[in-house]
C-alpha cells in the first residue's frame, strides 16, 4: 500500500514541519485507512473493473533511474509559457518564472515553497473542496501524501498572458506520485494552466493519484488542461473540483491517453449568478485500457451555465465509462446546462458504457443531454476514398475530425496543437490490426480470396486508424 | 415522501374518484396478515396447487427474505413498506365466473362502475376482471376461442396447460431477479395466461382489469403470454384501487414470449390511488424477427417502479417501449425501460415522456446493453420531461453499454417547462388557464398517444385533462 505516512515536502527540504499541514495529513491517512475499498455494488463504481485498481506496493519518494538532466530535457512545452515546474517521483527538479510573475503579485510556487511563503492561502484552500463522486478514499490518500505540485494565485484584475505549465514524471515502476495543482483567482483575474503527466517508460507501472482544484473568482477566467500520458501499467486517479463565483468562467480539458486504469472525476459548482463552466474530455483507448469518467455539474444558484463534452475513441479491448450528472437545485432558475458523451468504437471488442444523468428540481431550466456510440461512418470514408485518399489516411482524418470539436474549443492555439500531437503520437503506438499482419504474412499465391476475406478487409479500412501519425 | 403541499388544487380528486369507492369486505378465503410458510400453505390449499408450485413458492420465499431492498439506487420510500402488515390472499372463491350474472353482486357493481362489461361488448375479444387475489370473471369470445387462443387465469393455466405453462413460467423473469419478483413468485395469484397458436392474428385486444378492494392488501398477479410463430396479439390492462389511509402493495410479474415472427403489444394504463406502492417486473423475450412493444402509462400510485424490458434473443428481433408518466403531488413515478440485445441486427426504441406536477417527481431509469460479437444492432432512446411547477422534479438515469461491430446507440433527453407565452396566447383566445395548460401537455405527449389504440388515447387524454386542471402555479 502506498504511503506509510504523510511525507511533508517541508521535511524533504530540511525546514521545520508546519503543524496544521502535518495534522491534516495524519487525519487524511487515518481516513484513507478507515474507508473501505469500492465494491462492485457501489452505484458510483458501476461498470468499473474494481480488480483493475492496483495500489500495490508502490511507495512515494522512490529514487528514479533517469537523470534530472535527461528529464528536464524532456520537459519542454511546444508553446510559449510564462512559468514552469518539473517534478519527478514527487521531487521538485526545477521551477522557473515565479520571480517574474511575482512582480504582478502572481504566485507560482511549489507546495513546499507555498507552505513557507503563503501558508494562509494554502491552509484555506488545500483539500478544502468537495470530492464526492466515489473516489473519496483516494482523495484521502492524495491528501495524506501530496507534496509535489504547485499553488497558483492570480490577484484581482491581473491577467497572466502566457500559460503556466507543470510536468510530473513517474520514474521507474515502483513509485507512487500525487500531483497537486491548486489554482486560486481573484476578481476579474485570468490564467491558463497546463499539466503534463507522464512516465519515463512507455510501459511503466506505478500509482498516480492526483488532484486539482480550480477556484474561479468573480468575473475571473481560468483555463486548465491536463495531458495524461502515464505508462501503460499505471493505475491513475485524477480528481478535480471546480468552483465558479459570480460571472466567472472555467474551462477544463482532461486528455487521457495513458495508464491501465484511469479514473477521472470532475465536478463543477456554479456558485454565483452568471457563473459558467465548460467541461471537456478526450480519451484514446487501446489494449485493455479502462477510462472511468465521472462528472457532476452542480447548479446551486439562478442564472448559471455549464456545458460538458466528453469524447472517447476506443480500440482493441479498451473500455470507457462515462457517468455524468447535471444537478439543478430547487432555487436555481434559468439554469442552462448541456451534457454530451460521444464514443467512437474502432474495434468490435471495445466497450463504451454511458450513464448520462439529470436531476432537475426547478422547472425554469434548459437542460439537455445526449450520448451516442458508433463506428467510423463508412459513407464518409468512402467519400474520402473516392477522392483518392487511401483508407488509412481517410480514417485518420475522420478521427481527427471527431476530436476536433473538443480541441477547437481551446482558445490557445498552441495548446490545441500540443493536444493534437499527443493524440497522433498515441495512435502511432497502437498495434497494427492482426488481420493486416495475417494478410502480409501470407504469401500472395497461397491466399485464397473468398467472400469472408473480403469482409475482413472491409473491416480493415475502419481499423486503419491505428497507423495514425506514421 | 412529503404529503401534498399547499399548492394542491381541489380538482386532483376528480380523477381519483372514478376508482375511489369500495364495498364492505366479505371474503370466503383470507390468508390473514403477514407472510410465513403457513401463508403459502394456505394459498396452495385454497388454489389446489400441484406440489411443484408449492416448492416453487417456498423457495421464492427464502430468496425474498435473503434479498435486500435496492435502496442503494432506488427511493428510500421503499423502507416504508412493512411486509408483515399486509394481507397476502383474499378471495371469494378461486374459480372465475364465465358470465357476469354469476359474479357476486358487489363485485359486479364494482366492475360495472368501471365500465368493464360495456367495454367488453364494445371492442374487446376477451376480458378478465381480477378482484383482489382472484379473477371474478373471465371470458373470451367464442370466435377467438375457436381459433385455439387460450385466455385463462394463471391458476387454470398451470393446471390445464402445464405443457406450455411450465416451459416458460419463470424463464423470462427468474425468481431471484429482484426482491419483488421473488415476493411475487412466493404468493402469486391471479393474472392471465394467454397462448396464441401459430399464425393466429387476434383482431381485437384481450383485456385484464385489476382491482384492489381491501385495505392493507397485497396484489400479486402473475401474467404469462406466449404468442407462437407468426401470431399477433394486443393485450391491455387497467388498474384502480380505492383510496385508503394505509399502504397497499401491488407487485406483479409479467412475462411475454414472442416466437419467430410474432407481434405482441402490451398496453398498461395504471391509475392506482395514491396509497399504492406499484413495484412491478415486466419483461419480454423476443425470438427471431418478432416484435414486442410495451405501451406503458403511469398516472396513479404513491411510488411506481417499473422498467419494462425486452430480451432481443433472435436475429432481427425488435423491442419497443413507449412510456408516459404523470407524477402529481406526493407521487414518484420511477419508470423506464431495459433493452438487452442478444442477437445480430436487433433494434430497439425507447421513447419516454414524463410530466411532473406540483411536488411530483418523475424519474427515467434505463438500461441498453449491446454485448461484444454482435453486429448491426441499433438503439434509439429519447426522454423528454415537462415540469409544470417550480417545485416539480425530474431525473434521468440511463445506462448504456455498447460493444461489437456496426452497432450504434443514441440517447437524448431534454427538460422543459410549459411556455408562459403559449399559455398567454391561448388565454387571449378565450381558453381558461387550465384548458390552455391541458392543451399544452396533450401536445407534449401527442406524438406518443397517437400510436395507442383509439379507445386508450381518448381515455388517456381525459385523464390528463383532469390532472392538469388548475395546476398552473
Amino acid at each position: 500500500m502506498a504511503g506509510k505516512n504523510g511525507q511533508s515536502p517541508v521535511g524533504q527540504n530540511g525546514s521545520a514541519p508546519v503543524g496544521w499541514w502535518q495534522e491534516r495529513k495524519a487525519e487524511a491517512w487515518k481516513k484513507f485507512q478507515a474507508m473501505p475499498m469500492p465494491r462492485r455494488s457501489d452505484e458510483d463504481w458501476r461498470f468499473a473493473t474494481i480488480a483493475a485498481i492496483q495500489l500495490g506496493d508502490f511507495q512515494p519518494g522512490q529514487k528514479g533511474s533517469t537523470s534530472a538532466e535527461a528529464l528536464l530535457k524532456r520537459s519542454t512545452a511546444s508553446f510559449p509559457h510564462a512559468a514552469k515546474a518539473v517534478f519527478s517521483n514527487d521531487r521538485l527538479l526545477h521551477i522557473e518564472g515565479g520571480e517574474e510573475l511575482a512582480k504582478q503579485g502572481v504566485v507560482f510556487e511549489s507546495l513546499a515553497g507555498a507552505l513557507q511563503k503563503h501558508p494562509a492561502l494554502l491552509e484555506k484552500h488545500f483539500m478544502a473542496h468537495p470530492v464526492d463522486l466515489g473516489a473519496q478514499k483516494f482523495a484521502a490518500l492524495h491528501a495524506a501524501n501530496a507534496s509535489a505540485g504547485v499553488l497558483i494565485f492570480v490577484p484581482k484584475n491581473v491577467e497572466v498572458k502566457l500559460p503556466l505549465v507543470s510536468f510530473h514524471w513517474l520514474d521507474g515502476s515502483e513509485s507512487a506520485v500525487f500531483p497537486h495543482t491548486l489554482i486560486v483567482t481573484g476578481e476579474n483575474a485570468k490564467v491558463t494552466v497546463v499539466d503534463f503527466l507522464g512516465s519515463t517508460e512507455a510501459g511503466g507501472a506505478g500509482l498516480a493519484c492526483g488532484l486539482n482544484d480550480l477556484l474561479v473568482g468573480p468575473g475571473a477566467k481560468v483555463e486548465y488542461v491536463s495531458l495524461q500520458e502515464w505508462g501503460s501499467k499505471v493505475t491513475s486517479f485524477q480528481l478535480n473540483s471546480t468552483r465558479v463565483e459570480r460571472d466567472g468562467e472555467a474551462r477544463s480539458l482532461f486528455v487521457n491517453l495513458g495508464a491501465a486504469y484511469a479514473r477521472q472525476e470532475s465536478r463543477s459548482t456554479m456558485a454565483g449568478s452568471g457563473a459558467r463552466s465548460e467541461m471537456l474530455g478526450l480519451s484514446v483507448g487501446s489494449e485493455r485500457q479502462e477510462f472511468d469518467q465521472r462528472t457532476l455539474q452542480c447548479h446551486d444558484v439562478p442564472n448559471t451555465w455549464s456545458d460538458l463534452l466528453y469524447k472517447n475513441a476506443l480500440d482493441d479491448r479498451s473500455k470507457s465509462i462515462f457517468k455524468g450528472l447535471i444537478r439543478v437545485a430547487p432555487g436555481a432558475a434559468k439554469t442552462d446546462a448541456y451534457q454530451n458523451n460521444r464514443n467512437l468504437l474502432l474495434n468490435p471488442e471495445a466497450e463504451a458504457d454511458s450513464m448520462p444523468g439529470l436531476e432537475i428540481l426547478n422547472d425554469d431550466v434548459r437542460c439537455t443531454h445526449g450520448a451516442t456510440t458508433g463506428q467510423i461512418d463508412r459513407d464518409q470514408l468512402f467519400y474520402l476514398m473516392a477522392r483518392g485518399i487511401d483508407p488509412r489516411t481517410g480514417a485518420q482524418l475522420l478521427a481527427h475530425g471527431f476530436f476536433e470539436e473538443v480541441i477547437a474549443r481551446l482558445p490557445e492555439k498552441g495548446i490545441g496543437e500540443a493536444v493534437r500531437v499527443a493524440v497522433a503520437a498515441k495512435f502511432a503506438t497502437m498495434r497494427t490490426p492482426r488481420s493486416q499482419v495475417d494478410l502480409m504474412e501470407k504469401p500472395l499465391s497461397s491466399s485464397r480470396i473468398n467472400k469472408s476475406d473480403l469482409k475482413e478487409e472491409e473491416a480493415l479500412d475502419v481499423r486503419a486508424l491505428q497507423g495514425l501519425g506514421k | 415522501m412529503s404529503e401534498a403541499t399547499t399548492l394542491e388544487k381541489p380538482d386532483l380528486k376528480i380523477d381519483q374518484d372514478e376508482g375511489n369507492f369500495s364495498y364492505p369486505e366479505d371474503y370466503a378465503f383470507d390468508a390473514g396478515t403477514g407472510l410465513t410458510e403457513k401463508t403459502i400453505d394456505y394459498i396452495c390449499e385454497v388454489k389446489e396447487d400441484p406440489d411443484w408450485v408449492r416448492e416453487f413458492r417456498k423457495k421464492a420465499l427464502r430468496i425474498f427474505r435473503e434479498k435486500p431492498l435496492p435502496t442503494h439506487w432506488a427511493s428510500k420510500d421503499l423502507e416504508n413498506i412493512h411486509f408483515d402488515d399486509f394481507r397476502y390472499y383474499l378471495s371469494k372463491g378461486a374459480k372465475p365466473k364465465r358470465t357476469w350474472d354469476e359474479v357476486p353482486d358487489d363485485v359486479k357493481r364494482t366492475f360495472e362502475r368501471l365500465g368493464i362489461p360495456e367495454k367488453e361488448r364494445a371492442f374487446l375479444a376477451g376480458v378478465e376482471a381480477q378482484f383482489d387475489s382472484e379473477a371474478a370473471y373471465s371470458n373470451i369470445k367464442k370466435a377467438v376461442a375457436e381459433q385455439g387462443v387460450i385466455f385463462v387465469g394463471s391458476r387454470e393455466g398451470l393446471k390445464e396447460h402445464p405443457e406450455i405453462f411450465r416451459k416458460w413460467f419463470g424463464k423470462v423473469i427468474p425468481t431471484a431477479d429482484n426482491k419483488f419478483s421473488a415476493l411475487n413468485s412466493a404468493v402469486f395469484s391471479g393474472g392471465s395466461f394467454i397462448y396464441v397458436p401459430k399464425g393466429v392474428k387476434v383482431k381485437h385486444p384481450l383485456q385484464a382489469y385489476f382491482r384492489i378492494n381491501a385495505e392493507n392488501f397485497g396484489q400479486f398477479e402473475r401474467t404469462l403470454i406466449i404468442v407462437d410463430e407468426g401470431a399477433e396479439l394486443t393485450y391491455m390492462e387497467g388498474c384502480t384501487a380505492p383510496k385508503f389511509d394505509s399502504v397497499t402493495l401491488h407487485s406483479a410479474v409479467v412475462e411475454l414470449v414472442a416466437m419467430k415472427g410474432a407481434k405482441l403489444q402490451y398496453i398498461t394504463v395504471q391509475n392506482w390511488s395514491p396509497n399504492v406502492f406499484n413495484l412491478v417486473t415486466k419483461r419480454g423475450l423476443a425470438h427471431e424477427e418478432s416484435e414486442i412493444k410495451w405501451i406503458d402509462c403511469n398516472i396513479g400510485s404513491r411510488l411506481t417502479m417499473k422498467y419494462p424490458g425486452v430480451i432481443l434473443k433472435g436475429r432481427k428481433a425488435r423491442g419497443e417501449v413507449l412510456s408516459i408518466a404523470l407524477a402529481n403531488n406526493g407521487q414518484h413515478q420511477d419508470t423506464g425501460a431495459k433493452m438487452i440485445h442478444a442477437a445480430d441486427e436487433t433494434t430497439s426504441n425507447i421513447i419516454s415522456k414524463s410530466i411532473s406536477i406540483g411536488s411530483g417527481r418523475a424519474t427515467y431509469r434505463g438500461l441498453v446493453h449491446i454485448p461484444r460479437h454482435l453486429k448491426g444492432c441499433k438503439n434509439n432512446t429519447e426522454c423528454d420531461a415537462l415540469l409544470i411547477n417550480t417545485e416539480s422534479r425530474t431525473d434521468t438515469y440511463p445506462a448504456i453499454v455498447t460493444r461489437g461491430e456496426g452497432n450504434s446507440v443514441q440517447h437524448e433527453a431534454s427538460v422543459s417547462k410549459v411556455s408562459a407565452e403559449q399559455i398567454f396566447y391561448m388565454q387571449q383566445r378565450g381558453l381558461s388557464e387550465g384548458q390552455a395548460m391541458s392543451l399544452s401537455v396533450n401536445g407534449f405527449v401527442n406524438e406518443l398517444v397517437r400510436q395507442f389504440p383509439m379507445e386508450y388515447s381518448v381515455e388517456l387524454k381525459r385523464l390528463i385533462d383532469l390532472e392538469m386542471e388548475g395546476s398552473v402555479g
